[in-house]
Order: structure tokens, then sequence, then C-alpha cells
């Protein structure tokens, strides 16, 4: 990063220019093993993506060109809407849940209690455990008629509690809960890390002007916590955006349709059937969309700075 | 939220609210007592809420199928079952899937970390022509959901014959953008200085990585190699996507496919779920602060 040896030189001499070029070589060798790597298994796929995307290729033919059949396909797909439908109502509930629980959490255990360590802790660990496993208890939590959940619920007094992963209403649902569940601990990592970038004397000089908890967490809390707002924002809506692995192992996209997600459609059409044309037209389609909330989300964050 | 040192005052400059009268001041020192009792309590509540589906599952796990699920909830179980956790290793190939997951993990956490750290020095501490346009294209790829060129990676697996093999899941884990991001954060923080003078005591680059960067950097290590481990060790997309053998399979896939084939097991199933989590368990316990540190690093943009 320094340019100690250089910047010495006005005029770059023979000798300083046969470093630089060696400087460089030296540079780009310490980039190049992951580089190959990286470039053959993500950048060559990524670009594949936009070129596949417009070929008729089935795992036993070779791709033909056939420019933008696939869209149009993709127009009249039931399972294409339905998915699209799907992950947006995921990502609906997902985001906002889980922006409000960490940022709740982060502002909570953000102070010098005791154990505070032991309750963070506490509150991290499901999203360090697998998944799976994660997924199968909650399944059996979430079970309709015998499961703990629903017990507590009559217990309560809801007669007649939700089917959850049973039922098409609330498959969705059963899947946001387990999620938030899981996922707010990462990011209250990432909140009580934003809070410590809060200048402490912020605080102090509203409890002088009589600002009581809720007013320093609107007026100094907030506006200190911005830019991890906004990119907490953004890794929830690409996380969101690709939910696979929970809706696979917890209802596989059932009952019936009802949980099917964009990135599932990608693999049952790409991997399971074979059909590699038309699972990459919509990637690409789920490529644009996030690349169109993310950009959206840039914007608004560049708007309201001004 | 807060909490500072009572009774520190500063000259105001900013109209304030009259002062507080010594009885106020103390009324309010025991409501701001009996507030942080409740709030202590309401986080214990909800800390024991969240992990209560792990206690049920460990519960579970040691009881009789037919009282897993009974109303009301037995919370301590009226026999112990510890056959559960000898007899799923005789149901399922356990021990095959448990070596797979470290095979996996531990190759790929290498690989990643040492390529990593070995691509981040370059893009931290070394100048050359196209070096921010690529580190670029390593953060873009972050944001590009791995579902959108996961059939196009599929296929040139399959042209390269390995499909279905660990090769697959390594290689296309081992050089991940993750690891160069994380570890050229912290390259950043670490002054140049340190480099200049070893470069003039004659120590080539690859020798400052090796002996002066490394050694700094261990905490950071620690971090992306945890992240990473865990990472590999609960995908499921991933294994589930290029390994069809059941001799390949890692425990994550070994204990999906159990729950389809026993279903009504509940118990081992359970058994199976807590084998799959202690190794995890264990090492973030170990571990934790190089977890918290390394997810906290990747958050503060840089």
């Amino acid at each position: 990063m320094t340019t100690v040896t250089t910047r010495t030189a006005p005029a770059p001499t023979a000798a300083t220019r046969r470093r630089r070029r060696r400087n460089a070589l030296v540079g780009w060798s310490f980039v190049l093993p992951n580089l190959l790597g990286f470039a053959a298994l993500t950048l060559v796929p990524v670009a594949g993506t936009f070129v596949v995307a417009f070929t008729d290729w089935d795992s036993y033919s070779s791709p033909k060109w056939i420019g933008l059949a696939n869209f149009r396909r993709m127009r009249h797909d039931d399972n294409f809407w339905t998915a699209l439908q799907n992950t947006c109502w995921y990502a609906a509930g997902h985001i906002p849940l889980t922006l409000a629980a960490s940022l709740g959490l982060a502002v909570l255990l953000n102070q010098k209690l005791r154990g505070v360590g032991i309750l963070r802790t506490a509150f991290f660990f499901p999203y360090v455990t697998s998944l799976v496993a994660v997924a199968i208890v909650w399944n059996m939590l979430l079970s309709p008629d015998i499961g703990p959940v629903n017990q507590l619920l009559r217990h309560l007094g809801w007669s007649h509690p939700p089917g959850w992963t049973t039922s098409t209403d609330w498959s969705l649902p059963a899947l946001i809960l387990t999620s938030v569940w899981r996922d707010m601990g990462y990011y209250m990592v990432l909140f009580l890390a934003g809070l410590q970038t809060v200048p402490a004397e912020l605080y102090e000089a509203a409890r002088m002007d009589g600002a009581g908890p809720w007013a320093r967490f609107w007026h100094v809390t907030m506006p200190g916590l911005r830019p991890t707002t906004f990119f907490v924002t953004v890794m929830l809506t690409i996380s969101s955006f690709k939910v696979f692995d929970l809706v696979q192992v917890m209802t596989e996209g059932g009952p019936g349709r009802s949980t099917l997600v964009l990135s599932q459609l990608i693999f049952r059409e790409g991997i399971t059937h074979g059909r590699f044309g038309y699972s990459s037209a919509v990637s690409l389609a789920l490529f644009v969309i996030v690349l169109a909330v993310t950009l959206a989300q840039f914007q608004i964050q560049r708007r309201s700075e001004r | 939220m807060n909490t500072t040192a009572p009774g520190r005052e500063r000259p105001r400059t900013t109209p304030a609210p009259a002062p507080p009268a010594a009885a106020t001041v103390s009324r309010r020192r025991t409501a701001h007592a009996a507030g942080r009792a409740l709030l202590y309590l309401f986080l214990v509540l909800l800390a024991v809420a969240i992990l209560l589906p792990f206690v049920w599952m460990a519960i579970s796990s040691v009881k009789a199928d037919r009282d897993v699920f009974t109303v009301p909830i037995q919370w301590v179980p009226k026999s112990y079952r510890w056959r559960n956790f000898t007899d799923i290793w005789k149901q399922i190939p356990l021990a095959t899937y448990l070596g797979n997951s470290l095979l996996l993990s531990a190759v790929i956490t290498f690989l990643q970390v040492l390529t990593g750290s070995f691509a981040a020095y370059g893009f931290a501490k070394m100048r050359f022509p196209g070096r921010d346009a690529l580190f670029l294209g390593y953060i873009a790829t972050i944001a590009v959901p791995w579902q959108a060129y996961m059939v196009p990676q599929y296929i040139i697996m399959d042209k390269l014959g390995l499909v279905n093999t660990r090769w697959s899941l390594i290689l296309i884990q081992a050089f991940g953008a993750f690891g160069v991001f994380l570890m050229r954060q912290f390259y950043l923080t670490i002054p140049d200085e340190i480099s200049e003078a070893a470069r003039l005591d004659g120590l080539s680059e690859y020798g400052i990585w090796a002996r002066i960067i490394l050694p700094l950097s261990k905490p950071a290590l620690a971090s992306l190699a945890l992240l990473t481990f865990v990472n590999t060790w609960n995908d499921y997309m991933g294994p589930f996507i290029y390994l069809t053998d059941n001799d390949l399979w890692t425990v994550q896939i070994g204990l999906r496919s159990f729950i389809g084939q026993y279903d009504a097991q509940y118990a081992m199933i359970m058994a199976g779920s807590v084998i799959s989590v202690v190794p995890i368990l264990v090492i973030f316990l170990l571990g934790q602060r190089y977890f918290v540190r390394g997810i906290a690093t990747t958050g503060i943009k840089g």
C-alpha cells in the first residue's frame, strides 16, 4: 500500500521501473493460487449463467442458442411465479423480523451486565449449530397435534393452533419463525460491533440534555448504527433470496408448492432434471432481482444521507 | 442505554431541565435498579426460551420413542434410554459420515486459510495494476447468490468428472472470496512500517508473509478457520448436490436421509442430531471469541 520506495523519485528511472514491474509480478504471484481456483469455479460459472440462460441445453444434448425462449417459457411457468411469490413473502417476513430482533438484542446486550457474555453466547448459539439438526428439531416441535409448541398454544387458549409445516397457509410462517430464531444471533454480533463505533460522549451529551432511554435510542443509537443497519439489511436481503437449506430440510417446498422458493426451482430444473438452459434463466432472474433490490437499497441509503 | 458512572457532572451549554432535587434522584436510582433487574430477568428468560429447542432435543434423545411426544411434555424422562446413542451407529454408518464431514471440513479449512491469507497479502500489502478491480470482483461475487451460478458450476464439475467425488466440494469451497476478504480486512490494520522494516532487513515478500504477517494474524486466521470449519461441517446443499454415494455422505446428508427412512424413530433421530451438533458445540465454546471477532470484522466495511 505504501509508496515510500517510489514516491521520492520525481521521474521513474529505469531501475525503479524494473523494480515496479518486479513488485507487480510478486503481487500477482500472491493472488494467483487463489485467483486460479476462484476464476475457474466462481467467475467462469457466474459468466456461464449469462450464456447458458440463452441456450437450449439438457444434460443429454449439446447447447443450442435460442435467444429469449427460456424467458418466455418462464413467463408462463406457474412454478416460477409461485416460487418468486414465496421467496418474496419469505423475504418480507425474514428481513424485518430478523432486523428488529437482532437490533433489539444487541442494544439490550450492549450493557455492562453480569454474565452478559453468557447471554450473548446463548443467543448466538443457534446460528452455529447444524441447520439440519435445527430443522429436524423445529419440525418436531411444530408438529401440529402432539408438538410442544401447539401444546403450549392450546394451553394458552388457542383451541385450534396452526398446522405449521403441514398446512399450506402456515408453512411459510413456520420457516420464517425458524430462520429468525436461527439468524438473529449472527446479526446481533454485527450490531454489537456497530454499537462499539457510536461515541460514548454522544450518550453522555444526550443524557445531559435530559434524553431518556427511548430518546437516546432514536437520536443517538439509530443514527450511529446507520452504516451497520444498512449493511445488515443488504446481507439479510441477499440471504433471504437465496434461502434453500432450511426449506429443503424442513418442507422440501411443500405442502403442495406452498414453500417452493426460487433456489429450489433452480436446483430442481438444473440438477434434478438436467435442464441447464431453463434453470440458468431462472438463476439469471434471481440474480437480477437480488441486484435490483440491493441497488434500490443503495439508492435509498444515499438519498437519506443527504 | 449506556451506563456511565453516576455523579459525573459537566458544564452545560444548552438549556437543560432544572437540576433534580435529591429525593427525585434517589427515587430515580431505585427505579433504575428495578428496571435493570427486570431487564436482566427478561434477558435470562429469553435466552432460556431460545435454547429450549436444544434442551428438548437433548432430553428427547434419551427417551423411548413413545415418550418423545407426550401430553404434557416430560421435561424429566420417565426412564433413560442411553441405548439410542449406541444403536444409531448400527442403523446408519454414522462413523463414516462423521469421518467424511471431518475430512472435508479440515481440508477445505486448511486450503481456504492458506490460499486466502496468501492472496489477501497481495491485495492488502502489494501494489500491482488491476489489483483494485480484481478485488472488487471478489467482493461482488460474495453478493451473488450461489444459486445463481450453481448450475454452470455443476456442469464444469461434471465435465471434469468430479461429480460424486470429494474433490468437487473441496474445489468449490477452498478458493472462496470470503477468506480473502476477511484476511485482507485484518491485514489492512497491520501497519506498513512493520513489513517495511523487514524489507530493509532483506526479507522477501514471501518471507514477510510467512514470518511476520502470519504470526501477527493468528487471531484472524483462527477466526477464518473456525468460521470455515463450522460452515463446511454444517453445509447441506453442497454435499446434497454433489455427493450421491452413501459412503461419501456427510453427517448432515446422512441425518436427513435417516429421517426419510425411519421417521417414527424420534428418539434416535434426536440422538443423531445431538451427535451432529456436539463437535460444533465443543469447537464453538473453545473458539467463541474468534467467531465473534471474525463476524464483526466482516461487518465493518473497509
